[in-house]
């Protein structure tokens, strides 16, 4: 038993593992599709049908450039840095359950990686490190659009953390667990948080855009005024390490919104389907199909979205950043958890006699 | 298991927290104390405290550290940090009387601890997870907990008032 659970849990990490590159680089694709489409373009088209091969071909031409070191940089670290980036962005995804569970014969099998009791925290402890590849990254190339680019991305990165935090504490504060599974479970059927925490979710959403880097929050790589921001330096697979440690994180964003916000896996009526099935097995493993299917579908949505923002807003000015962070979210997310608590008390005030 | 998990960790621990000391270049020391941070969040792990874990690699590694390295890097901006920690024969001789002299007072300090041993048959192992710990903190240390609340909102109204721009200051 204990061996068949420990093969199914390798199995099952290696193929997260494998979902969030595939996810990240045909995002590539996607961004550059949305982008055109956007832009009224055709996008790319020659590599394979639709194109659909061009990321491929982009992996295979960055592998083949030239591995460039600049010569007063700091070796070690400048290898080191996209190495952070990438371990951090894939580390994420470990505690995110994309579906319920399964029964095959006398086994369940839950379809997350590990349920630990303070997902959220792991969630959050992961991504307060995903700075430091960045940083590392930034200061090794002994450059100084390179060290203003890391600068940028620490700060910012701390900045909207906190806010992060703190509509976090609501969801929590309603949810009464830090277990990612139980979140999940407890918005069942189209009981979703975001009916609840409208606000949260905002705020939620606005410091993902931010702790990912993506526009209007990509200062630390503005091309405009720090020409590559803290990949100036990089070239080669270093740099795509880079680029695609940013997709492995709309990925896990969108995971965790749709997770934390959007009822996960579950989906209206998922219980009257259940109940459809004479036998209670086949009823659990067919509405576990369809959740993860729901599941990944949100999370496209999510990245849909986070590349329909990029093409369509500008970039943020530094000193608007900081007051939209400091300012704005911090002060609304104490008011969401303030408002919360009010909202638990009058509902167990009005139930509960 | 755990046992061996425990030494291979502390060893870790330890060989970081020495390499904090002796590495030259402070950037990697910064790096090495994160590392330590990791091994004492594993530590944290071992004990069953998943929550102190997580939140000491949060806090920690993932805020403290950063504005560690975040100072460094604006210090040692585009010079080459090779060599920056020098000194004379006389202050390495003082450094290490007053290590050692730490050292002995730290091994006197020590000397007389008794190390808890709680009972196995009444021990609850789930005394370091989150409810519990919450438990805790809301009921028996109510007060010592409310009392650190107002210790961080003083010095974050303290932080807020150094960091408030003067009228008249240029703005950026």
């Amino acid at each position: 038993m204990d061996s068949v659970l420990l093969i199914y849990k390798g199995i099952y990490i290696l193929a997260i593992f494998g979902i969030s590159l595939l996810i990240a680089t045909y995002s590539t694709y996607f961004e550059r599709k949305i982008a055109a489409f956007i832009q009224d373009r055709v996008g790319p088209n020659r590599a394979g049908p639709f194109g659909l091969l061009q990321p491929l071909a982009d992996a295979g031409k960055l592998f083949f450039k030239e591995e460039f070191i600049p010569a007063r940089a700091n070796k070690v670290l400048f290898i080191l840095g996209p190495g952070i980036a990438m371990l951090v962005a894939a580390m994420s995804s470990a505690v995110i359950p994309f579906g319920d569970t399964l029964i095959l014969g006398e086994t369940t099998f839950d379809l997350i990686a590990i349920d630990v009791n303070i997902g959220v925290l792991y969630i959050f402890g992961v991504v307060s490190l995903g700075v430091y590849g960045l940083m590392i990254g930034g200061w090794a190339s002994n450059n100084k659009f390179s060290l203003l680019g890391a600068i940028r991305a620490a700060s910012q990165n701390i900045s909207y953390e906190l806010a992060m935090g703190l509509s976090l504490i609501a969801v929590l504060m309603l949810s009464g667990s830090l277990s990612l599974k139980v979140i999940a479970e407890q918005q069942a059927g189209f009981n979703w948080n975001i009916w609840y925490q409208p606000l949260g979710f905002l705020i939620f959403l606005i410091c993902a855009f931010a702790e990912t880097n993506r526009t209007p929050f990509d200062l630390p790589e503005s091309e405009a005024e720090l020409i590559g921001g803290y990949h100036t330096e990089y070239s080669s697979m270093k740099l795509g390490m880079y680029l695609f440690a940013e997709y492995i994180n709309i990925f896990v964003a969108s995971a965790v919104m749709a997770t934390l916000y959007f009822g996960a896996y579950n989906f209206p009526f998922m219980e009257n389907l259940r109940n459809a099935f004479d036998d209670p097995v086949l009823g659990n493993n067919v509405v576990t199909i369809l959740g993860v299917g729901v599941m990944f579908a949100k999370i496209f949505a999510f990245i849909f979205f986070f590349m329909w923002v990029r093409w369509t807003l500008p970039r943020f000015r530094y000193d608007q950043l900081m007051k939209l962070g400091w300012n704005i979210l911090i002060p609304l997310a104490i008011l969401n958890i303030l408002l919360t608590g009010g909202g638990i008390l009058l509902y167990d005030y009005f139930t509960k006699g | 298991m755990t046992e061996s998990l425990f030494f291979f960790f502390a060893s870790l621990t330890l060989l970081c927290a020495v390499m904090v000391v002796i590495a030259k270049n402070p950037v990697y020391s910064v790096i090495f104390l994160i590392l330590t941070f990791f091994t004492i969040s594993a530590h944290y792990i071992l004990l069953n405290a998943q929550f102190l874990a997580a939140v000491n690699i949060i806090v920690y590694a993932g805020a403290i550290m950063v504005l560690f390295l975040f100072v460094l890097m604006f210090i040692n901006t585009g010079k080459n940090v090779q060599g920056t920690v020098k000194g004379s024969i006389i202050s390495k001789i003082a450094g290490a009387v007053a290590g050692g002299l730490l050292f002995v007072v730290v091994v006197a300090a020590l000397k007389d601890v008794t190390l808890g041993h709680p009972d196995p048959a009444t021990y609850n192992s789930q005394v370091g997870m989150v409810e519990n710990l919450g438990k805790v903190l809301f009921t028996k240390y109510m007060l010592p907990f409310q009392l650190v609340a107002v210790l961080f909102l003083v010095s974050m109204v303290g932080a807020v008032m150094i960091g408030k721009r003067e009228a008249g200051e240029q703005n950026f």
